[in-house]
């Protein structure tokens, strides 16, 4: 017996007891799962599977990665992000490809020939199987990224501290990603706040290397570009000696020991500011 | 510069081949420094110089591998780090170890600024590698 006749055996089979099998491999999978996900959406998901294998099937394929099974790949995918996102486990993920094999088996091994079927069925699905934990680990390393990206945020908070200065406590270390987070808040918040002042904070920063000092600058330029004025509040003394000893200079940026410091110079600024607003209308 | 290396008994290694390595790297050094009684300023020199240096092996060197340990000199304490890569070595030491000179985008500053913050400070590069030795004492 050849793979061709197999394949008819094993259309033939899965054609004429579809119901049958389908509402078995719908009850097995939904005990696994054991009620997370309502008996219709799963009777529809892996009936849209069924079809689609059995389409391939129809075809002429056994090949996982070939053409044929391009829509059942589609729809795994579809079922292992679904998953990944409802936080099922990847094997409950997989088991409900593997299930179908569970559901043929009994129907499927009474001679040879179809015992033969049987095998190169159960190769199919393992393919199956895999690209459908292959998709749930994709699903996850995005899930897991953009957590790591809404960390970022949520440590990088801009606030306003007054009318016309905002603040950005830094706390840790400042590598590239987080300044480009930082430095896009700020900006926004300038412009949201209606701000001329901007005081970055770098207390609870534990070292500041030359790249640490890189990006603070990289920041106070791009603040200075949208024409308020920013200040580096919060160099501990060990801050600054060792940031003289590296040899790097803040130019005309403004630094303060404390934020309570910078803030009241802000604060003096924006009076100031104020005045010579009041003054150029009289 | 002696051989520290050689002398101690417990050495602590650890890769480098991530900017989180680094990190990780900088809080080996800081515990050690910490541990070796350094004041706050010299603890945080030497931690800055190991970014320094740390960073530099990443982004020029490919990665690499720390040592780190205690030491002592005359019964005063400090803190011994090595620093080893395999990358293509540093052709012109004297002008790598110029304020402000750099063969990519960063300040120049972090080799010589690094010299500036330790006490000891020993580099041999070529072109299997470059391993650069900072001792730190405990004033
Ligand atoms: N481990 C290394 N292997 C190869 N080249 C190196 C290594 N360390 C430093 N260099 C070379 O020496 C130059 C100067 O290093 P230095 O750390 O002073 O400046 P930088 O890294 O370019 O900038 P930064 O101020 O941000 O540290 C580097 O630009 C690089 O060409
Ligand atoms: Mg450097």
């Amino acid at each position: 017996m050849n793979t061709e006749s197999n394949i008819r055996l094993l259309v033939d089979t899965l054609t004429e007891q579809r119901e049958k099998f389908l509402t078995q491999w719908t009850r097995t999978v939904g005990e696994d799962l054991r009620g997370r996900l309502s008996t219709a959406e799963l009777g529809r998901e892996l009936g849209e599977l069924y079809d689609a294998v059995l389409e391939a099937m129809t075809a002429g394929s056994l090949d996982s990665r070939g053409e044929h099974f391009a829509e059942t790949r589609s729809l795994l995918i579809e079922l292992s992000r679904n998953r990944a996102r409802q936080g099922f486990t990847p094997t409950e993920t997989v088991r409900s490809v593997f299930a179908l094999k569970e559901v043929l088996e009994p129907s499927l091994t009474g001679d040879a020939d179809s015992a033969r079927a049987y095998l190169q069925f159960a190769r199919l699905l393992d393919g199956l199987g895999l690209l459908t934990s292959e998709a749930y680990l994709r699903t996850r390393e995005e899930i897991i990224s953009s957590q790591a990206e809404q960390l970022l945020e949520l440590s990088t908070p801009v606030v306003k501290l007054w009318d016309g200065v905002v603040g950005v406590p830094l706390v840790g270390t400042l590598d590239s990603a987080r300044t480009q987070v930082v430095m896009e808040k700020l900006l926004q918040t300038l412009v949201d706040t209606d701000s001329t002042h901007a005081i970055i904070d770098i207390t609870g920063v534990p070292t500041v290397d030359t790249q640490v000092a890189q990006h603070l600058l990289k920041t106070v330029v791009a603040a200075r570009m949208m024409g308020a004025q920013c200040t580096i509040s919060g160099i501990r003394p060990q801050i600054a000696q060792t940031i003289v000893a590296l040899g790097i200079e803040f130019g005309d940026i403004p630094t303060n020991a404390s934020l309570s410091d910078a803030l009241r110079q802000a604060l003096k600024e924006v009076a100031l500011d104020a005045e010579d607003d009041v003054r150029g209308l009289l | 510069m002696k051989d520290y290396a050689a002398e101690c008994a417990s050495l602590e290694t650890v890769p480098v081949s991530t900017s989180g390595d680094v990190v990780s790297m900088r809080q080996m050094v800081r515990i050690l420094a910490q541990r070796g009684g350094l004041s706050l300023v010299h603890q945080t020199k030497l931690v800055t110089a190991a970014s320094e240096l740390g960073r530099n092996m990443l982004v020029y060197g490919g990665g690499g591998s720390v040592r780190a340990a205690s030491v002592t000199d005359a019964g005063r304490p400090g803190v011994f780090v090595e620093f080893r890569d395999k990358g293509p070595g540093i052709a012109d030491l004297d002008l790598a170890l110029t304020d402000g000179w750099t063969s990519g985008n960063g300040m120049g500053l972090g080799l010589s600024g690094a010299r500036r913050l330790v006490d000891e400070f020993d580099i041999e590069s070529g072109p299997s590698g470059t391993t650069v030795r900072i001792v730190k004492w405990a004033k």
